[in-house]
């Protein structure tokens, strides 16, 4: 007997077991083949700060969300349709997001008494009563493995590594998913260990297999195609999108791209992936620490390419001295700042928005640059387009903000045609001879920029440095009316940008109770929330911030045009100081440091509460 | 038709900008005597970027009439990196101080120096921070007596060449501000070589460290204490050249030639060795015991930083001569919605 097929238009699977089983890839295989099956995808990795944290204790576990759905979603899920769990201590540490009624998948043969110990429990969990709401299906995940593996007689440790597939196939029968791109995956990724590659595929089909002998008396489900916008499309990643949009960027402005970056979680992915990229002109360099690496960059900078500098909030800390530099000499270069868990070294493998004040004001002396951040894993690659386009036509370092959410989020993302992607026109001032006038390094162009002079250019030989310069000719001037002068212009420089950037969109009404203005990484969750609030009738609108410096011309008008504003961030308010140091208003805030993005209820929940 | 390359005389490396340092100071001469190696060396002046940190050392960039950045302390080692990988068509010297290059920037002189990044690091070493105002640097002597250290310094010294040396330098070299041929012809040999080149120079502060380096360039005594290197050559010194380096096991000891001791039986220089330990010997002799030596310590050939690096981009961008951004974009899994 076949099993009933339920339609669906979404569902969210957490994926949770012990950091060394597998769940960030099982987690990111059903997300490329939903994705391939045209839905709209998102995802929420969540893992331990160690890499293999002790085994079987609560501290870790690793976690892979993903939420796929035939319509437009812009977050991976509040609460969870399926969980699977691997162990006890994955058990205890996730069940709180499975809601009432969900399925909950158990690996049976880890609920034992030294997995119990493990995880600091006194009883079997599965014995609690609690249970009861949820549909539970326990599986003897490790034997049954074992047992689609034995013709192959491996190891029983190496046999065990390859449960996570079983577990992935018995999700791919209860959603109706193909099994095609995953064992291609198989092959392409142990092509090169045969044995390890067929275990993989005997334990996903086992998997796939046992849903569909054993469990046919519950219903499975179809997700069926989102109605996204017509185009050509591809699974993508934040840090991914991130540095595929800076080769492009330098592309569009045809220039080689240059990276000066050390590793940092969460912002290591963009420096492995652009190094994997030289074909397209990028040189990454791996510094001694991160004041080396945004020296490096501006050294870059200076030389002509397009230059950035990767890192996460300690890296920007020690970067500060040189922004300030790289400020003052007004070359342009993206200082990227993905942002996670803070102060100090805080929470690495999580998430926050708590850098936003450090990149506005985390340099000595009036030092302001331009700050552009990005909503969601696929806007990455626009936004760092956009913090290019700025930076070489402002001349100046642009501050791109991302978060551990985005970067490591997932979702489908619309492949653009190069080609039709809007240049970048740079010019540098071309050869001078002794009979023209002397060259001036620091006369502004109608948008306050200097020209950017490149070495090797004959007759346009000049310093630059960090001490105070004179307005058009760049030598050292320690005049105080300069130097007043120098401040107040570079301030007005940034400013103007404003005049550059498109006003801010609102979702809804240009007026109404309640303004939900958001940046960064909670536009999901907010756009979600605010679409199910206007759909109850209720008078709230929604705008979203990619500059932060400067702040879209219409911002301020819009800030009176509702009763209430509020600002939802994943700090203590940070937005919220800037707004009412900038305009003297005062707003609501709601705030959230636990290293997880806000759910869309707990959002809905707080405006309905502001309206009253 | 042959186009003629104008000759630029060394007056023609300063800028317009007046010098600033104190009179007296030791970076005159080093200023000058760049501005003669560069005239010698014939690169245009457009194909040269002095980068600096900060100190009165560091100021020199404002005097070339070339490219020049004044960066921030410590830093201008990491700057460099970054112009010379992404331009390596340019000529890039260091200009650093004691304070600069060894305390704040100790990091990035020493990964500079052992990735072998093909700039000129020019050490002015002054055994002082100049700018500042005169607290004790990493190169001043124990018992130093400064603004900072009213009872005298207790740290120990560090030598530079002997840091370079234990970063793999491929060219060490010292000499001195008041020295100019030797200093003119040593700048000129740092940057015809290719990759790190690290000259440490002598140079005298007469307003906070006076007389540092009297001993090394007192007319009376200075060819007693120091000992000019020169590739090949046994090492000999002294007033009368009658006086040498000998090894004694692994040690060197000053010996006096005459008396059954002949110039073979002297330690000879070997710039070129592939072993460092010569040079780190030479580096470790300080007065009063030895003479302090001067010249070219190490020059060897090895793999060089940036050419390396702009390497694996040229052999990728061969090894996929068209290479387009619409396929890395398409490239994986991908799906079409209509
Ligand atoms: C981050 C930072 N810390 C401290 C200083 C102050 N400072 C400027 S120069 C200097 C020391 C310079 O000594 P040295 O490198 O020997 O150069 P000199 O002036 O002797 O040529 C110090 C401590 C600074 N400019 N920046
Ligand atoms: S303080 Fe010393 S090093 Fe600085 S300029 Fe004066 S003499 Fe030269
Ligand atoms: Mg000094």
């Amino acid at each position: 007997m076949a099993s009933t097929v339920e339609n669906i238009s979404r569902a969210t699977i957490r994926f949770a077991g012990d950091s060394g089983d597998g769940m960030q890839l099982t987690g990111t295989q059903l997300t490329n083949t939903s994705a391939l099956a045209g839905n709209d995808v998102a995802t929420f990795p969540d893992f331990p700060a160690e890499i293999r944290a002790p085994r079987g204790t609560r501290a870790g576990v690793s976690g892979f969300q993903v939420q796929f759905a035939s319509e437009d979603i812009f977050t991976p899920g509040d609460q969870l349709d399926t969980l699977v769990v691997m162990n006890p201590a994955a058990l205890v540490t996730n069940i709180s997001d499975l809601r009432s009624g969900g399925l909950l998948i158990v690996n049976e043969d880890n609920f034992v008494d030294k997995e119990f110990r493990l995880a600091k429990l006194e009883a079997n969990p599965l014995d609690d009563p609690d249970l009861d709401q949820y549909r539970l299906i326990k599986i003897k995940m490790t034997l049954l493995t074992r047992t689609a593996v034995e013709e192959l007689e491996l190891s029983t440790k190496i046999a065990d590594r390859c449960k996570n597939f079983f577990a992935m196939g018995f999700v791919y029968w209860l959603y109706n998913r193909d099994l095609q791109p995953t064992l291609d995956f198989i092959n392409a990724k142990f092509g090169g260990k045969p044995e390890i590659a067929a275990a993989n595929e005997k334990a996903l089909r086992a998997g796939y297999n046992y849903g569909e002998t054993t469990e046919a008396a519950i219903s499975t489900y179809q997700v069926e195609k989102a109605k996204l916008e017509p185009g050509r499309y591809k699974n993508i990643m934040g840090n991914q999108a991130l540095a595929w949009g800076c080769i492009a960027a330098a592309k569009l402005s045809n220039k080689d791209l240059f990276l000066g970056s050390y590793p940092i979680t969460p912002a290591s992915d963009i420096l492995h992936e652009l190094s994997k990229h030289k074909k397209f002109g990028v040189r990454t360099f791996q510094a001694e620490d991160e004041i080396a690496a945004v020296c490096a960059t501006i050294g870059a900078a200076f030389g002509g390419h397009m230059s950035i500098t990767t890192s996460s909030g300690p890296g920007i800390a020690l970067k500060g001295e040189a922004m300030g530099l790289g400020m003052i000499l007004e070359l342009p270069m993206l200082i990227i700042n993905i942002q996670r868990g803070g102060p100090s070294t805080g929470l690495p493998t999580k998430t926050e928005q708590s850098d936003l004040l450090q990149v506005m004001y985390g340099r000595n002396g009036e030092s302001p640059l331009p700050v552009i951040a990005a909503r969601s894993p696929a806007d990455c690659f626009e936004t760092a387009i956009e913090a290019w386009r700025v930076a070489a036509k402002f001349m100046c370092p642009v501050m791109v903000l991302s978060d551990g959410y985005i970067a490591n989020g997932a979702e489908p993302w619309r492949i653009p045609d190069f080609n039709a992607l809007e240049k970048i026109e740079i010019v540098h001032p071309g050869e001078r001879s002794e009979e023209d006038p002397p060259f001036l390094p620091y006369k502004r162009d109608e948008f306050l920029s200097r020209p950017w002079a490149l070495p090797g250019t004959k007759g346009l030989e000049h310093r630059i440095g960090g001490l105070e310069k004179d307005h058009e000719t760049g030598n050292v001037s320690y005049d105080p009316e300069n130097h007043e002068f120098m401040c107040k212009i570079r301030q007005e420089k940034i400013d103007r940008i404003a005049d550059f950037i498109p006003e801010l969109e609102v979702d809804g009404e240009e007026s109404g109770d309640l303004l939900v203005l958001s940046w960064g990484g909670t536009y999901g969750a907010c756009t979600t929330a605010v679409t199910q609030c206007q759909a109850e009738g209720l008078s709230v609108s929604h705008a979203h911030l990619r500059f932060i410096n400067p702040f879209p011309r219409n911002l301020e008008t819009l800030l009176g045009n509702f009763k209430k504003v509020v600002i939802p961030e994943l700090n203590l308010g940070q937005l919220q100081k800037i707004v009412s140091s900038t305009y003297g208003v005062q707003t609501e805030g709601i705030h959230k440091l636990k290293g997880r993005p806000f759910t869309v209820s707990e959002l809905k929940e707080q405006f309905k509460e502001l309206i009253g | 038709m042959s186009t003629e390359l104008p000759v630029l005389k060394a007056a023609d490396f300063g800028s317009d900008q007046d010098v600033r340092w104190c009179p007296g100071c030791g970076d005159y001469s080093i200023l000058a005597q760049m501005k003669k190696a560069l005239a010698a060396l014939g690169t245009p002046r457009e194909k040269i970027a002095f980068i600096s940190g900060i100190g009165c050392s560091s100021r020199f960039p404002y005097y070339m009439s070339t490219y020049g950045m004044h960066s921030i302390h410590g830093r201008a080692p990491a700057f460099a990196t970054g112009l010379k990988s992404a331009r390596p068509d340019l000529q890039v010297w260091v200009i650093t101080g004691d304070g600069d290059a060894l305390s704040i920037g100790g990091n990035h002189l020493m990964h500079a120096i052992r990735r072998n990044v093909n700039v000129n690091i020019v050490l002015f070493n002054n055994r002082i921070y100049g700018l500042t105002k005169g607290q004790y640097s990493p190169t001043s002597e124990i018992g130093k007596v400064t603004k900072s250290t009213p009872m005298g310094s207790v740290d120990n010294p560090l030598t530079p060449l002997s840091l370079a040396v234990g970063c793999g330098a491929t060219f060490i070299a010292r000499s001195i501000d008041t020295n100019v041929k030797h200093l003119a012809a040593t700048l000129q040999q740092a940057a015809e070589h290719n990759g790190t080149s690290f000259v440490e120079v002598y140079q005298n502060c007469n307003i906070f460290n006076d007389g540092a380096w009297k001993y090394a360039t007192d007319r009376a005594t200075k060819q007693d204490n120091v000992l000019e290197l020169e590739h090949g050559k046994p090492l000999i010194f002294g007033a009368e050249s009658n006086k040498g380096i000998r090894l004694n096991g692994l040690n060197p000891e000053v010996v006096e030639l005459g008396n059954g001791i002949a110039e073979d039986d002297l330690l000879f220089h070997d710039a070129k060795s592939p072993e460092p330990t010569l040079a780190y010997l030479l580096s470790r002799m300080h007065q009063p015991e030895f003479p302090e030596a001067i010249g070219v310590f190490r020059q060897i050939d090895a793999p060089i930083y940036d050419d390396q690096l702009n390497g694996q981009v040229a052999a990728a961008q061969e090894a996929a001569p068209d290479a387009q951004l619409n396929d890395l974009f398409n490239s994986g899994n991908t799906w079409e919605v209509e």
